[in-house]
Order: structure tokens, then sequence, then C-alpha cells
């Protein structure tokens, strides 16, 4: 009988506190974002209005002002864009470092892990700054161009989207090898040996036995890092210019500038609609084949 | 030989690129300078202003309170989830639970933020509570999006280890309290600590939802510290990060030697 209860408190604590703080004010967003705008505090109307009778007063304004405005859609493709670009250069870089750190010793392995991580666990807003030290123009990049003599005058390296993608590489490239590293741990060596004996050259070794082996390490990296960069805000504010809007940013001034309670829920619903969704559909059919093909 | 040779360059570049930032950091902290780029001399100035700057104490005091506040209530819950995901057979709704609890993970920042600050007002104007935002809805918003960070490691700890040990001690005649409490917990203490640490960092390290659910009285220190290189560089801020990061990398480590310890 005792345990029952301590079942039920165990399982509705959480419970409680989820739905209360995380759940009703994802409800919230969606319902000021079909609330009709108006002057004043809080700058929207009522969606139930009891006045002359009840009457739900709704719209979709909201989102055809979002979805009928290039800035708004802009700036989802730019941020879909970034992440698509950053994601595949963690790979490019994150790949190889899983790979090596896969095949060394396991006393050395354990070392390099840790090694890999720990910056991640030193400030995210940090090491975003640390950036924007090495990229000013008379930072430690430009000093280094010069001496070399590939340029004659400091270039422009910060506040455009290049510095962007640097900085996101940097950031997020821990979490592109944590899983990588994770499932080419798990296969067996022997199997690239193999395919070496067997007269298949590296480059083909590498296409058709280590590739394939590790796609769900790949998907699983690339899902860390794609998904947090399609809302990244700080770094943008931080390193990018004015040449290229995100929709991190604009959900912000949004907000925050043109006071547009409905605009920024509509946009943050939409967010949540075009780029959490579809990935998590994604991510359980992709588990669900996984599961069957036994990979 | 040749193959070998390349495996150490990628390590080692690797390596470089990951810690190269961090040193120039370090290497700035201590110039002399006020214009942070132009090298001047060796020098503990910066230090010095920083320990005298009362907002960035200030800051300093009230973010590691939240930290802890928050890490210590989002364990608790997240240990409950943890355990009842995967020792609990009866929870209504699961898939909506699992929601509940899974995707904190995978919302952007932004959005959390957000629907937190709009929730903190639509509930001031029903109940009149919270009058004004600040440390307390800090610390909501905190518990909130750390409680699945430590669910997943508790989950995974779990599942690791043999239901049977528990079975075992029942069938000796301990009661279900108290084969949680002998057991179960011990076993997954590590990972308990662990927990905590991960929730107490991402507190600490937060800006986003931290900057949407502040108010009057509630500057936590990544807030203060954008504010001051949002636009350009700053002497204090390099001293700052310098320990910052030296403590942080402190706790990961510690993060490590809990979150591997017990495990095969």
């Amino acid at each position: 009988m005792k345990n029952k209860l301590f079942e039920k408190y165990f399982v509705f604590s959480p419970y409680f506190w989820l739905v209360l703080f995380f759940f009703i004010p994802l409800a919230i967003i969606f319902k000021i974002s079909i609330s009709v705008s108006e002057w004043g505090m809080p700058p929207y109307q009522d969606i139930f209005l009891f006045d002359n009778g009840f009457k739900i007063n709704t719209t979709f304004e909201n989102y055809i002002y979002i979805f009928s405005d290039y800035y708004y859609i802009g700036s989802f493709v730019n941020s879909l864009i970034l992440a698509l670009i950053s994601t595949f250069f963690c790979l490019l870089i994150g790949f190889p470092l899983a790979f090596y750190i896969a095949t060394s010793n396991i006393r050395l392995r354990n070392i390099l892990l840790v090694l890999i991580v720990i910056p991640f666990w030193s400030s995210f807003l940090l090491r975003v700054y640390a950036w924007k030290i090495i990229l000013q123009n008379n930072g430690i990049l430009n000093v280094i161009l010069l001496n070399v003599g590939i340029t004659s005058e400091p270039l422009q390296l910060l506040y455009n989207q290049y510095a962007v993608i640097m900085g996101i590489v940097y950031t997020y490239l821990p979490l592109m090898i944590l899983p990588l590293y994770g499932y080419l741990n798990k296969f067996d060596l022997n199997l690239i040996e193999a395919s070496k004996d067997l007269g298949l050259n590296r480059i083909k070794t590498f296409f058709k036995v280590i590739l394939p082996l590790s796609v769900p390490g790949i998907v699983a990296g690339s899902l860390l890092v794609f998904i947090p960069v399609v809302g990244e805000f700080i770094i943008p504010e931080m390193l990018g210019g004015s040449d290229r809007l995100y929709y991190g940013k604009i959900l912000w001034e949004e907000f925050f500038v043109n006071r547009n309670w409905p605009g920024a829920s509509a946009l943050a619903f939409s967010g949540i609609i075009i780029l959490v969704l579809p990935i998590v559909i994604f991510q359980i059919l992709y588990s669900r084949w996984s599961q069957k093909n036994e990979i | 030989m040749k193959s070998s040779l390349i495996k150490s360059t990628v390590i080692f570049l690797g390596l470089f690129f990951l810690y190269f930032p961090i040193l120039v950091l370090i290497f700035y902290s201590f110039n002399e300078n006020k214009r942070v780029m132009v090298w001047k001399g060796f020098s503990l100035r910066w230090y010095n202003e920083l320990f005298n700057n009362e907002q960035i104490i200030e800051a300093f005091i009230i973010s590691i309170k939240i930290a802890a506040l928050s890490a210590t209530f989002a364990t608790i819950l997240g240990v409950m989830i943890g355990y009842s995901l995967v020792r609990i057979r009866k929870i209504p709704f699961k898939s909506f639970y699992i929601f509940l609890s899974s995707t904190p993970l995978v919302l952007p920042e932004l959005i959390l933020g957000l629907s937190m600050l709009l929730f903190f007002i639509s509930l001031n104007n029903v109940i009149g509570f919270p009058s004004s935002r600040g440390q307390l809805t800090i610390f909501i918003s905190h518990v909130t999006f750390c409680i699945a960070f430590v669910a997943i490691i508790i989950q995974a700890r779990l599942t690791d280890f043999n239901k049977n040990i528990e079975e075992a001690a029942m069938d000796l005649g301990y009661n279900y309290t108290k084969v949680l409490y002998k057991i179960t917990l011990p076993i997954i203490l590590p990972s308990i600590i662990a927990g905590w640490l991960l929730a107490f960092t991402i507190s600490l390290d937060d800006l986003v939802v931290a900057s949407f659910t502040t108010g009057p009285g509630a500057n936590t220190l990544p807030i203060v510290v954008f504010s001051k290189v949002r636009l350009g560089l700053s002497p204090e801020v390099n001293a700052l990060s310098a320990i910052l990061m030296f403590a942080l990398i402190i706790i990961g480590l510690f993060y490590f030697y809990f979150n591997k310890k017990f495990k095969h």
C-alpha cells in the first residue's frame, strides 16, 4: 500500500512542475500568438470576450503578417542555412577527431575525451568572447596574417557571417564529437583491417566500411548541433554584423524592441512547428527504423 | 608510421583549436593596458579591479545562489523522473510525460525564455503573483530546463544497473522505502552528484532564459558580462574569464569523476 503512495509522489511531483512551468507557458505562447494585438499593457486583447455575450476573439493575422514579410521568412531561411553550414563544418572537423580518439589505446582515449569535453564546461559566453578578441582588427589572427605577408593591411574578420560560423563551430564542436565517438567506439576495429586485407584501399574502406557504420553517430551529433544553432542568439549578437539577420535576433527584437507580443509569440510558435517538430518526428522515425535494421 | 603521424597531427590540431581561444583570453587578462588589444606589460591590475567591482561581485553572488538552489530542485525532480521512467510501470499519459521531460533539451532557449516570461506576466494578471520578476522567476525557469538534463543521467544509470539487486533486497524483507534508501539511492548517488554539477553549471552559464525572466535586483553574472562585452571588449571581463574558466573546468573534472564512478 505504502509503495503505491510513494510511486504516485515520485511520478506526480515532477509531472506537476513540468505541466505548470513548461506546458502551460507553451500553451500561453500559442494563445497570445492568436490574439488580436492592440496598444496598451498587455499589448493584446483577450481571446475570450464577455462584454456582449460570449465571443471568441482570435485571429491568424499575426501568422499571416510573419509569413507574408520577407524580413521574417528570410531570417528563418538564414538561420537554417547557418545551421546547415555549421553542422557540416562541425562534422568535417569532428569526424576525424572522434575517429582517431576511438582508435587510440584505452588510457589515452579517456584522457583525450576529457580534454575534448572540458572546454564545453567553461562558460559559453566567454568562449564566444574569446573569438571576439582573436578576430579583432589588431587581434592575434590579423597580426599573424600581416607578418606572414598574406595581407598588407588588417582584414575585417569580425562582425560578419563567417565570424558567426567560426564561433558556432568552435562552441558546438564537442556536441558533435561525443555521439560520434560513442558509436565509433562500439564498432569492431578489426573490420577495417579485414577490409584492407580484402584489398580495399583507404578511400574505399572509408566509404564502404567506416562511414556506413557511423551513420547513427553522425545523425545524433548533427541533430545536437543543428537544433540549438537554429535558435542561437548570443553568437550572432557578439560576432555577427548586419549582413545577415537570424531568427533569434528577429524574435528578440520583435519582443523587446517592437513590443509586439503576439508577433513574437507567433514567431516562437512557428519556430517550434517549423524547426523543432520535424526534427522530433525524424528522430522517432529514425530510431524505429534503426531498431528494425539493427544498426 | 605514416598513418600514426596523421593521427597525432589531427588530434594535436583539434586540441589546439579547442584550447587556443581560452589561452588567448587568459593571456590578455594579464595585460596592464586599458586597451585590451595593445600589450603594455604583465600586470594583475585587472584582477584587482575585478575584486573591487561591486556590480560584478554582486552578480556573482546572485548567480551562485540561483545556480545552487535551482540545481538542487532540478536534481530532486530529475531523479524522480529518471526513477519513474525506468522503474515505475504505471505512468498516466506516459508519452506526454516523456514529452514534458525531454523537450526542454531540444527547445531553443529563446523560445523557452519567452514562454516563461509570458507565463509569469499572465500569472500575475490572474492571481497577482509574481508581482515583479527577479531571482525567484529565474530560479523557477532554471529548474524547469535543468530537470531534463538530470533525468537523462539518472535514467542512463538506472538502466545500467541490475534490477535484481533491488528485488533480492525486497525478498530479504526490506520494504519499498528501505530498498530505495539503502540500495537504489547509494548506487545512483554518483550520478545524482554528477547531475547536480551539470545543472549547477547550466544555470550559472545561462544568459538567454535569465535575460527574459530577470527583473530589478536580479542581474546574474552572464547578464552583466554580456552587457559589458556586447559592443566591445572589457579588461575586467578578461580577468573574470580566466578565473571562471578555471573554476568551471574544475567542476567539469568532478563531474567526470562522479559520472564515471561505479560504471562497469
